[in-house]
């Protein structure tokens, strides 16, 4: 193998694999140990109509792309035969990339925000930069992509979900991967390394959605002790232990 | 009937010196950290005045509480729909500037700067960005300011009144104002708890104490917005929402919250209170006519056997039950029907209760003639040429009633959803215990007058010395009362007590009966 096989055995094969393990294990050990984390540090209350410009934008932007991939990947025939039509094909990719492109400049405002104002910057760690700007990168190879090298839902479902799904079943198969053009690797190694960032970073809120909250009743009472139970001789004690606890 | 326990507070109005002791005792205590400098779970305001956050009453700006819909009620800027479409931003949160940005000084700068001309200054700094920082506001910047433009002039429940009745109020001579200690009320329908789409708040079954868990608290802030009083807030350090605890820790030794251990004017009171929880639905959405008697109903009485019986059936201790017998809230929420909730039209069925304050209502502003006075007076002798005098004589008896200083219905905006005559029963009441207490002290009150005073009140002079005794005598075991909070049952809960059982106190179990081996 030559040295840039190697390079591509690693990046294409070792690498997903690499960040996939640490995704899981980093995830489920964050959770664990340092549970109270596990969110995203809002800075809304020190700064929030700025916030609203770019914060919004970028979240629905990030939604329909990240949806976007998904479905190429979970139903590649349904997206070659909706993009058969060059009509639908061209609706597709540009709904896309407008919401590429807003999610671009939202992001690069909110970095902008991040870093003039005093009061947010005290609330910034390094992890936050370094989450953005890997956000910034991956975003920006993604709208080169697009633009570049069309009709980019076609060719993901053609070669990159094959790809993708031969990871997932444990037997890579990278031969489409190696013949893609330097600017589409770069944004697929993004992709691993944002999944792989996720543990270390604020990305990790988007876990605990509360998705939840629509199926629970409004309020809530919680209690230490058995209530009906606790004057009953049979039930001297109880091995429930209460949620809140 | 599902009969709960709760714990509840009394505030009486009249006793309180704005002294902030009580903010003091609590910020050291809780909020004496990173991110929560700028909350005060307990604060005292200035009224007529704009509070903390500034407007807190106005919910056009805020949004919270609860609002009436055709069958029942709604959060106002929260809930499902509108707290996870408004998940990314939320665009009904207060942001620091509506409280205050949290100050200290460079204390430092006083000791070590070099020698010069000048005096060396403490300069302010932020304690979010630690820059310099110009003071614009603080917790209780308006304390003692009622009158002025800014601040009194703006406060949301003058909405209650004319253009003239508003001026009428603010004219220099007549001018009053009163504190207003406010902390979390831990309500019966908490809209805190309905808002958190993480389900961290909670109210704690066998108290009814409100508590965020921190572990679940994921920040997405929809409580700040949805508590109409402003009582739950956001630590923008930690990034997890934070509120009142009611001092858990202290309460479940038998100690009473921080704040109510150390008011200095002795005007809290705490006690436990049966409520009928089937009921909490049905009195939140009540027309807002009906919003005090509703609570005041739901509030049960127990010396009925038929609530004991109901209470003892729901797992109520029977020295939470004898608490509540005892309790000094019953006695002034529901006995003695003097102390109303702040803001019941909010609708969160607030267990925090105020009595009214007389003092500054019941003084009237008569013209005199200080001239002569003047005249008769040594010519160093201060003098100051005012032809005015506070009147506080109670001739006719209720008279003064209607041309009070701080109008009735301000008081009413407050503290009955605009009912008037809530507000003036509490007055009247209090009014006759005093006319009944100066007949029987000073005596210059004539039995007869006495007596008409009390009957017009719905008092008799033994409930009239009963609440003499409680608001002005009353001692510490007599203000609270605080039922065992029984934790040594609830452990039972969270350890399988049978595991231990045998291990004769050592942790393990073979050792004893089994030794010869
Ligand atoms: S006062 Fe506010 S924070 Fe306290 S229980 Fe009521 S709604 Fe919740
Ligand atoms: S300590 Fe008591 S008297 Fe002083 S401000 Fe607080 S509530 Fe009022």
């Amino acid at each position: 193998m030559s040295t840039v096989d190697l390079f591509n055995a690693f990046l294409f094969i070792a690498y997903p694999y690499i960040a996939g393990f640490v995704f899981l294990l980093g995830t489920i050990y964050r959770y664990r140990e340092t549970g109270f984390k596990v969110s995203s540090l809002s800075s809304q209350f020190l700064e929030g109509d700025a916030l609203f410009w770019g914060i919004v934008p970028f979240h629905i932007g990030l939604l329909v792309l990240f949806f976007g991939h998904l479905s190429a990947f979970l139903f590649p025939q349904l997206t070659l035969a909706w993009n058969a039509e060059p009509l639908r094909l061209i609706i597709l990719e540009s709904t896309g990339f407008i919401f590429a492109v807003s999610t671009l400049f939202s992001l690069i405002f909110l970095l902008y925000r991040r870093l003039t104002n005093p009061r947010i910057r005290a609330v910034t760690t390094t992890m936050d930069y370094v989450i953005e700007l890997l956000l910034l990168v991956q975003v920006f190879f993604g709208c080169w992509v697009a633009v570049a090298f069309r009709w980019g839902s076609s060719w993901f479902a053609a070669d990159l979900t094959p790809y993708l799904w031969s990871l997932l079943t444990f037997t890579p198969d990278t031969t489409a991967v190696y013949a893609l053009p330097w600017q589409i690797k770069v944004h697929i190694v993004g992709a691993f390394t944002i999944l792989l960032m996720v543990p270390f970073t604020r990305l990790i809120h988007f876990l605990v959605a509360p998705l939840h909250y629509i199926f629970r009743p409004y309020q809530q009472v919680m209690w230490n002790w058995d209530r009906k139970g606790i004057r009953d001789p049979r039930t001297a004690w109880s091995a429930a232990r209460p949620k809140n606890n | 009937m599902d009969v709960r326990s709760q714990v509840s507070m009394v505030f009486h109005l009249d006793k309180c010196i704005g002294c902030h002791t009580c903010s003091i005792a609590c910020k050291n205590i809780w909020t004496d950290r990173k991110g929560a400098e700028y909350m005060w779970w307990n604060n005292v305001e200035t009224k007529p005045g704009t509070g903390y956050p500034t407007k807190w009453e106005d919910q056009r700006i805020y949004k919270g509480g609860w609002e009436r819909t055709g069958d029942g009620v709604a959060l106002k800027g929260a809930g499902k729909r509108r707290g996870l479409t408004n998940i990314f931003h939320n665009p009904n949160l207060p942001v620091i500037d509506d409280y205050y940005e949290p100050f200290t000084y460079k204390y430092l700068d006083l000791i070590e700067s070099p020698a010069g001309d000048d005096q060396p200054t403490a300069r302010p700094i932020s304690m979010i960005t630690g820059e310099p920082m110009d003071i614009k506001m603080g917790p209780n910047w308006d304390d003692d300011l009622s009158g002025t433009p800014d601040y009194a002039r703006n406060d949301p429940n003058l909405e209650a009144l004319s253009p003239a009745e508003r001026e009428a109020m603010f004219q220099l001579e007549r001018m009053a104002f009163f504190y207003l200690p406010r902390i979390c009320n831990h309500c019966l329908n908490p809209a805190c708890v309905a808002s958190c789409p993480s389900g961290a708040i909670y109210k704690r079954g066998e108290d009814g104490i409100v508590l965020i868990n921190q572990e679940v608290c994921r920040g997405w802030r929809m409580c700040v917005t949805a508590c109409p009083y402003k009582k739950s807030y956001y630590n923008w350090a930690t990034g997890k929402s934070e509120k009142c605890i009611l001092c858990y820790p202290r309460l479940e030794a038998g100690y009473a919250p921080a704040c109510m251990h150390s008011c200095v004017g002795r005007i809290r009171y705490l006690g436990v209170m049966l409520y009928d929880a089937e009921r909490i639905e049905r009195v939140a959405s009540s027309p807002t006519e009906d919003l005090v008697e509703n609570q005041l109903g739901m509030i049960l009485d127990p010396f009925d056997p038929e609530v004991i019986l109901a209470a003892k059936a729901n797992g109520i201790a029977d020295s939470t039950i004898h608490a509540a017998q005892n309790s000094p809230t019953y006695k002034f929420v529901k006995k003695w029907k003097l102390a109303l909730p702040l803001h019941p039209e909010f609708r969160t069925l607030p267990m925090l209760f105020y009595v009214p304050p007389l003092l500054p209502v019941m003084a009237s502003v008569k013209p005199v003639d200080n001239e002569q006075q003047a005249e008769k007076m040594h010519e160093i002798a201060k003098y100051w040429p005012d032809n005015w005098l506070y009147d506080t004589s109670t001739k006719d008896l209720w008279g003064t009633l209607d041309q009070v200083r701080m109008p009735l219905k301000y008081m009413a905006s407050l503290f009955s959803a605009g009912d008037t005559e809530q507000v003036k029963d509490r007055l009247k009441k209090l009014m006759a215990v005093r006319v009944h207490r100066r007949h029987t002290t000073v005596g210059d009150i004539d039995a007869e007058q006495a007596q008409r005073a009390l009957f017009e009140a719905d008092l008799t002079a033994e409930l009239a010395d009963e609440i003499y005794y409680l608001t002005s005598l009353a001692k510490f075991n007599d203000r609270f009362v605080i039922p065992a909070a029984h934790r040594e049952q609830a452990i039972e809960m969270l350890e399988f007590a049978g595991d231990v059982k045998g291990s004769t106190g050592f942790g393990f179990k073979s050792g004893s009966a089994t030794r010869g081996s």
